[in-house]
Formats: structure tokens, sequence, C-alpha cells
């Protein structure tokens, strides 16, 4: 039993890290495109802050699912059940 | 949540069951010790009862919001339709209007065929999805504790926030899906459908090489099909998750509850209305996709 528990939360660690490093990466290039792209054109700003909200919604998408699967394994660890 | 002495952990794991109605079977021990005698339905206590109920156990309290807050936007959206007062609209007439007329421009930037079922379902979801993820401002312990008090069980599990329950976010995703693949072998045919699944994104001339590639071609675009209703489901319930397990968290600090309730609310309405968003606008995009011939 601390076997698994131990390996979980390594596990959820693991899973939580490198999704926020890849979405911090991910934001920063995402939000300097969108900077160069309106000091270039001032006027296309908003239309561009929709798309850049568009595309930060996607660039989250997997990093949230990690956080709600590493939830899941920190509170209601579901290989528990294999105790029995 | 009402008992003295709880750790943090049981508060918790409180808050994360949902008040499920489901069938434990004959001869079932509860926690207080008695006995099935019969197979019975019953709201379950603990989440070892919740797997023992199995597949058909019904998460009421998802049912009953999700179902609440889609008459409330119903109704309120038919009174102003049925009220268009041409000239000088009111409060609410004029927001409704700025909604429609948003989705609307949002749906012509994408969508080139004409197909009228499209905008309102874009409204649809988008509407009902914010209804949804709002209820997730609401302070985490207020409803429990009003519905506890109110059926006089202080052991209730009642979660308001119906995304945080994967069975909503998949039963979107997955009538979404639905309605591609319907789109998809209206406009290109049933043998078009499974050509675009086939041929792409691997296409010779040579007859022998096309037929040799067809698995891969297979594997790549079945993953690519199965990878939307999966992510679009997932995306919304992460976030919405993660975020009303902060709130959790943020309500066992204590004193220091209330500055960070309110910080971690702002940014958590810029989420709700994102992932709303986001929603729509990919239920879009891939509508659109599923009706555009090669």
């Amino acid at each position: 039993m601390e076997t698994i528990l131990a390996f979980t939360s390594l596990g959820v660690l693991i899973v939580l890290g490198m999704g926020a490093f890849g979405t911090a990466i991910g934001f920063g290039v995402l939000g300097g495109k969108f900077l160069e792209g309106s000091a270039r054109q001032p006027e296309l700003a908003p239309m561009l802050q929709v798309k850049m909200f568009l595309v930060a919604g996607l660039v989250d998408a997997v990093t949230m699912i990690g956080i709600g699967i590493g939830m899941w394994f920190t509170l209601a660890n579901p290989f528990l059940n294999y105790l029995k | 949540m009402a008992s003295e002495g709880m750790t943090s952990n049981e508060y918790i794991q409180h808050h994360l069951q949902n008040m499920v109605l489901g069938k434990l079977p004959a001869g079932y021990e509860r926690h207080g010790g008695d006995v099935l005698e019969h197979a019975t339905w019953t709201l379950a206590e603990n989440p070892q009862e919740v797997q023992a109920m199995g597949f058909w156990s019904f998460n009421m309290d998802t049912l009953g919001w999700s179902i609440f807050l889609g008459a409330v936007f119903c109704f309120l959206f038919y009174r102003v339709a049925k009220n268009t007062v041409a000239g000088a609209p009111s409060g609410f007439h004029n927001f409704v209007e700025w909604v429609v007329e948003g989705i609307d421009a949002n749906v012509k930037d994408v969508f080139h065929v004409h197909n009228p079922l499209i905008a309102p379902l874009a409204l649809t979801v988008f509407v009902w999805v914010v209804l949804m993820n709002t209820m997730d401002l609401v302070p985490v312990d207020w409803l429990p504790l009003a519905a506890q008090t109110i059926s006089g069980n202080p052991e209730l599990h009642f979660r308001v926030v119906p995304s945080t329950d994967p069975n909503i976010t998949f039963g979107l995703s997955l009538s979404v899906f639905a309605l591609i693949i319907y789109y998809s072998i209206k406009m290109k045919g049933l043998g078009g459908f499974i050509a675009e699944l086939t041929l792409h994104p691997f296409h010779f001339d040579n007859i022998f090489l096309q037929i040799l590639f067809i698995p891969f071609n297979f594997l790549l675009e079945g993953v690519n099909l199965v990878a939307k209703p999966v992510s679009l489901a997932l995306r919304l319930f992460g976030n919405l998750y993660a975020g009303e397990l902060i709130f959790m968290l943020i309500a066992l600090c204590g004193f220091w509850q209330l500055p960070l309730h309110f910080v971690w609310a702002i940014f958590h309405i810029l989420i709700v209305l994102l992932q709303a968003f986001v929603f729509m606008m990919l239920t879009i995009v891939y509508l659109s996709m599923a009706h555009e011939h090669h």
C-alpha cells in the first residue's frame, strides 16, 4: 500500500510538473507572437486578441486534463482498489 | 459537513462526491453495519458504494442542475424573442441581442456552407456551458448546506457545478461527435466519408501502394477523429474540476480565505467564459470541417 501511494504521488508530481513546463513555454511563445503582431499592425490587435484567447484555451487543454487526472489519483486513488 | 472533527481530507472527499442514485445489490453491507436484504435503489454514501452500484447509477445533482440551468436559458431567451420591440430595447433585450449577434459573427467567420442548425447549436452550447460553469462561483459550502438543511440529511452529497462531472461534458461532446458523423455522411456520402478516413493523408496514384497504406491512414485518421470528442470533454472537465478543487482547498485555509477566494474567483471568471468559448468555437470548426468537400 505504501508503495502504491508513494509511486502515485511521484507520478502526479511528474504529470503536474511537465504540464506546467509545457504550458508556460506555450503561453510565452503565444503571447510573444501576439505582441509582435499587434506592434506591426495595431489595428488588428482586437481580432488577434480574440484568436489568442482561443489558442490559449487549446494550449491549456492537455495540461488541464493532466491536472484533473492528477487530482483524481491523489484524492480517490483508483490503484488502491487492486489491494483487495 | 455539519459534523465536528472532520479532517481536511474528509472535507475534500465529501465535497468531491456526487449525489449518486443507484441500485445496491442484495447482501451488500452498508457503513452503518446493516446488510441489505434485497437490491435497493438508494443514495450512495461513499465511493465504495458508488462503485458497487456499477454503470447504471445516476448523478442526480448533476442531472438536476444541468436541466434546471438549460430550462433557465431557454425560458429567458424565449421571453426575449417573444417580446422583441423594434426601436429602443431594454437592458436584457440588448444583452441577448449582443450575445446572439456575437455568436452569429463567429459562426459566419468559420462556416461557409448554409446550415440553419449551426448558429443556434453554437448559441446553446455557449450559454449553457457558461451557466453551468458560473455555478462554480457560488461559495463552495452554501448550496450543499442549504440542500442538507432542506433534506434533513447531514451527510448529503451535493455538487452544484455540472461541468465538473465528466458525464455531462462527455454527453455534450458525444452529441457533437454524433452530429459530426451525421453531417460528414450527409455531405459526402458514406463512401466519401470512408474514403476520407482511409485515403488521407497518404495518397498515391498507384493502386497497390494505396491499398497497402489504407491501414496506416485509417489509424491516423481514426485517432484524429476520436480525439475530437475526447479532448472536448476532458478539456472542459479538467479546467472546471481543477478550479473547483482549488476553491475547496482555499476554503480549508481558515482566516486567509477571503482574499484568496476573491483573487481566485476573479481568475476563474476568465476560465469560465474562455472554456465555454473554446468549446463553442471547436464545435463550429469541427462541424465546418465535416461539411467541406475535397
